[in-house]
């Protein structure tokens, strides 16, 4: 059962769909409230985020910081541009490694699917250099989790 | 992928795996390679020979100049990596399908 799709549109985008077995107000929730937010966003197993900051308005600012726990961390920051509750987000955001990457701008819309919720999220990245990139840093990290993977299999 | 090992090795690093990334873009030569990293053109040359051995990128001759492009290989690896960045995000949405469930049973649970 694959729920979740991802794929590359033209040279600056990157679509992520995924549907929800809860309503839009749900899901919309969980993606601006800091203590639901601290309990999902987190990558691959072992990983934390200890500062999470969510000023969800319009012009709102947030900033997510994350940890391995050995040493290992990186954090992003970014602002809000619209929230239409619980329909639609538009944020920008950039990681910070530690100089800070392009703006990836970033439309998440939930819209009710039989009982549940299919989400939308439609990032764009200002060139196609910028998306390889993101998605390399991306890959890093899954990366890291198939290395532990590894050892534990060694 | 006919050397899994040396695949493997190179793209431990991180500087080679963000070769890979602006090859992914299309072909480059080793100046505009060099461009967004701090290092020097012979160090590039040297992470882009590793990437060759492995079979990763291959180079072609144009004139002076010697452009590199993806390799079989290097395509494969990126659509490997892409299944990693989707297994990532997937991690993150079934915990929050838990984080979901939890929401409506406390709303059930606070009803009562």
């Amino acid at each position: 059962m694959s729920k979740m799709t991802l794929k590359i549109e033209g040279d600056t985008h990157v679509i992520v769909t995924r549907r929800f077995a809860a309503p839009p107000e749900a899901v919309y929730r969980a993606h601006t409230d800091p203590k639901l937010i601290q309990k999902w966003l987190l990558g691959p197993e072992g990983w934390t985020m200890p500062v999470c900051i969510n000023e969800a308005k319009a012009g709102g600012k947030f900033r997510y910081e994350w940890t391995n726990g050995k040493g290992g961390g990186f954090h992003i920051t970014g602002e809000y541009l619209e929230l239409e509750p619980y329909n639609r987000i538009v944020h920008v955001e950039r990681m910070y490694l530690p100089d800070p990457t392009p703006d990836n701008h970033i439309e998440t819309r939930f819209e009710a699917d039989g009982g549940g919720t299919l989400m939308t999220m439609r990032m764009t990245l200002p060139d196609g250099k910028t998306r390889a990139a993101m998605l390399a840093t991306g890959m890093e990290h899954g990366m890291e989790a198939s290395y532990v993977r590894l050892e534990g299999m060694l | 992928m006919d050397n899994l090992d040396g695949a493997f090795s190179a793209l431990a690093d991180p500087t080679r795996r963000a070769i890979l990334a602006r090859l992914a873009t299309g072909e480059a030569t080793v100046n505009e390679l060099t461009e967004p990293f701090e290092m020097t053109q012979p160090a590039i040359s040297q992470h882009l020979k590793v990437l060759e051995d492995a079979g990763l990128i291959v180079r072609r001759v144009e004139g002076t100049k010697r452009p590199r492009r993806l390799a079989k290989g290097g395509i494969e690896a990126m659509d490997q990596w892409l299944a990693m960045l989707r297994k990532a995000l997937e991690t993150n949405y079934d915990r929050l399908d838990e984080v979901l469930a939890g929401m409506e049973k406390h709303k059930k649970g606070k009803k009562r």
